[in-house]
């Protein structure tokens, strides 16, 4: 073989900041694909009805909000039923959820891999977001599936979706990351966790309709990435909400800053996990 | 052609930071460090103190070259396993520079990434791909693999109903089918039976024989001097010698023993001083408790003997004590077993006997393997490794000639006649 052919590597201390190295991340999807289908195959093993799980959560949730909200507090849902006014909420939250969840934890579960092979540490958290991802497409067929059982029409904005799906997802990358890297070294991150999710929860229109809150709120609310995403949805979907404006730039700034101020710190901190993790055991 | 190195390592160090690096941190000692963080600073002015710091590497520079099989030893905490984080990229170095030349695995336990809720041939290609195998390599080799972990009937069965030998056949059988430019393997032979051992030896033989590099780190020295050519001797995290592997391997065993020994004392010799254990090795001893190595005469009797300390009941175990010389060479491998004898006791500190008669060994420093195990499979309760045992001397048993050159481990007296 010949010398030029191999490929050299330089190791040397830490740096300063590196931004997220997209060739080096290409060489290893292999592993990402491997990761990913390794969390969503084993959540659903040893479950007697498997991946049906992941359409039966936002259902059963569906129910509960739409008895809730729908029946006893009769929130307005602009004329949507609204059973599927909170599903196309619920369908996003969830993925979001789901993804910052498990991504958050995800470095320390996988410590025996961080601290016995080499990779792109970041593959860890971007495995996660893929498995919650995975399971949302899986749920989305339900929410399709409602829409021409009470006869609306698929509207042309749809095609804005996957444009509203790439924002979610780096703002599910961008919190993935600052969260599974602060978790590292500090584990008070995962005891927060669920209070963020609360708290998060309720700031996301949901189960009620952003146009609730007075007008000169709606844009600090759009700050929060998630509620630009899940008006987008109701948008393209239904026709009601926000049409894409100063809402949705509102969220895409947010998400872009979310997934590079994440990513930059989680590659200056990526060579110090293995350390601080310890090996996980013999 | 000069560069045709495959590692290159320029004053590699590593510090840590004492305590920080098992526990994780929690935000509240953050904020108590913040608070004293002043009278600290003040504090280590004012003694020069480094606080809690320890250097795991220590100025190491070495170059390897394409198609060298290298030894790595020295004793537990020497530094020999962050050497191997460090070249393979799982930690950074706090000083110095390496260069890797070549597509680099490192296998630092076998199995890692494997799933118990995945089948064997889920944990094939998750396992393969962990350790930088394409997926299509993967397929190519997937029979291979199985055949050469013997569970072809089990393969689509989850590896959480394996036996543990079973287990360990298969991580080992995907690692051993890696084709790396350069291998870096710690310790990975502790486990598994010995038949499977030798199988993995050979395997590891071939590789380093096909041009690959490797570098190796195991407390077995004879596999080591079969495996290597020349070998790294770290101590304390520096770099002592860098040679061929039987005079490292020599000045490793004489400069390790030379340190006095605290009463029977084993803990240095531990190979895992940081596992859980139910049953630990406290001390070994020959003939009677002494801080200095004990000096026997040539063909004379004696008697090991070893302290273990249970935590639980322990039933049916078994001990081995492996006899090694200077080289490194195992001699005689006392197995309990063999001799009806298994380990059975109460939780406490028990001793155990072995009488050895009518074994007759040249002059020269002797040292021993101890291990005690439940079975031949699974992961062994402790093991001391290396620890010098006694000297042997010719005190006029041979008295023909006090000083020659024996060159050979054993003598024998034996009948000589004329016919």
């Amino acid at each position: 073989m010949q010398t030029s052919d191999l490929p050299d590597i330089e190791i040397r201390p830490d740096t300063a900041f590196r931004m997220l190295d997209a060739r080096e991340l290409w060489s290893y999807r292999e592993l990402m694909y491997f990761l990913t289908w390794r969390d969503v195959k084993v959540r659903y093993k040893q479950t007697a009805i498997g991946i049906v799980w992941a359409v039966l959560q936002p259902v059963a949730m569906m129910l509960v909000f739409t008895l809730i909200f729908g029946r006893l507090a009769k929130m307005p849902s602009s004329g949507v039923p609204f059973s599927l006014f909170s599903l196309s909420g619920l369908l996003p939250w969830q993925l979001f959820s789901r993804a910052i969840t498990e991504s958050t934890n995800s470095l320390v579960t996988d410590q025996r891999l961080i601290s016995r092979v080499y990779f792109p540490r970041i593959i860890v958290p971007i495995a996660s977001v893929m498995a919650a991802l995975v399971d949302f497409l899986i749920a989305a067929t339900i929410l399709f599936l409602l829409l021409v059982g009470y006869g609306l029409p698929l509207r042309v904005e749809l095609i804005w979706m996957p444009l509203f799906m790439l924002l979610l997802i780096l703002a599910a990358l961008g919190v993935g990351f600052w969260l599974s890297a602060l978790n590292v070294e500090y584990r008070d991150v995962t005891y927060t966790l669920p209070f963020l999710n609360q708290f998060w929860f309720f700031i996301t229109p949901v189960v009620y309709p952003a146009s609730l809150l007075p007008d000169r709120w709606r844009f600090v609310y759009a700050l929060n990435p998630i509620a630009g995403v899940v008006e987008g949805f109701r948008w393209a979907l239904f026709g009601i909400g926000t049409a894409p404006g100063s809402m949705l730039a509102a969220s895409a700034v947010v998400s872009i800053l979310l997934f590079c101020t994440g990513s930059m710190w989680f590659r200056r901190r990526e060579r110090s996990f293995a350390d601080a993790i310890g090996s996980g055991g013999r | 052609m000069m560069g045709d190195f495959a590692i290159r390592a320029e004053g590699l160090s590593k510090r840590y930071r004492l305590g920080k690096t098992v526990r994780y941190n929690a935000l509240r000692d953050v904020l108590t460090d913040a608070m004293k963080a002043p009278f600290r600073a003040f504090k280590t002015r004012s003694n020069g103190t480094t606080d809690g710091l320890i250097w795991a590497l220590k100025d190491l520079s070495f170059e390897i070259k394409q198609g060298d099989a290298v030894g790595i030893i020295g004793r537990n905490g020497a530094g020999k396993s962050t050497l191997l984080k460090i070249l393979s990229r799982i930690t950074a170095p706090t000083v110095g520079c390496a260069r890797v030349r070549g597509r680099l695995a490192s296998l630092l336990e076998v199995g890692t990434g494997f799933h118990p809720e995945l089948s064997g041939r889920e944990n094939i290609f998750l396992n393969g791909a962990i350790l930088g195998m394409r997926r299509q390599e993967i397929a190519r080799k997937f029979d291979a693999i199985v055949a050469f972990a013997e569970i072809d009937k089990f393969v689509d069965t989850p590896v959480k109903y394996y036996s543990s030998g079973m287990y360990v056949r298969l991580a080992f059988s995907v690692a051993a089918h890696l084709e790396p430019d350069i291998l870096l393997v710690d310790e990975v032979l502790a486990v598994g039976d010995a038949a499977f051992q030798r199988k993995c030896l050979g395997k590891m033989g071939e590789t380093s024989r096909e041009g690959r590099t490797v570098l190796f780190v195991s407390h077995n020295l004879g596999a080591m001097s079969a495996l290597t050519r020349t070998c790294v001797y770290i101590h304390r995290g520096q770099l002592m010698d860098f040679g061929e592997t039987p005079s490292v391997v020599q000045r490793y065993l004489v400069e390790n023993s030379s340190e006095q020994r605290s009463v029977g004392g084993v803990s240095r010799y531990r190979r895992d001083p940081y596992m859980e254990t139910p049953l630990r090795i406290n001390r070994v001893w020959v003939n009677e408790d002494s801080t200095e190595v004990p000096i026997l005469q040539m063909g004379a009797k004696f008697s090991i003997f070893v302290e273990v300390e249970a935590t639980k009941k322990i039933d049916g175990a078994g001990m081995d004590v492996a006899l090694k010389d200077i080289h490194g060479q195992r001699i005689v491998v006392l197995f309990s077993w063999d001799n009806g004898f298994a380990l059975s006791i109460s939780s406490g500190r028990h001793i155990i006997q072995i009488d050895i008669e009518g074994l007759k060994l040249t002059p020269g420093r002797y040292f021993a393997d101890v291990g005690v195990n439940q079975t031949t499979v699974t992961r062994a309760y402790d093991v001391i490794l290396d620890y010098p045992l006694f000297e042997i001397i010719n005190q006029g048993q041979v008295p023909q000639w006090l000083d020659r050159p024996w060159g050979a481990i054993h003598w024998q007296e034996v009948e000589w006649k004329l016919r």
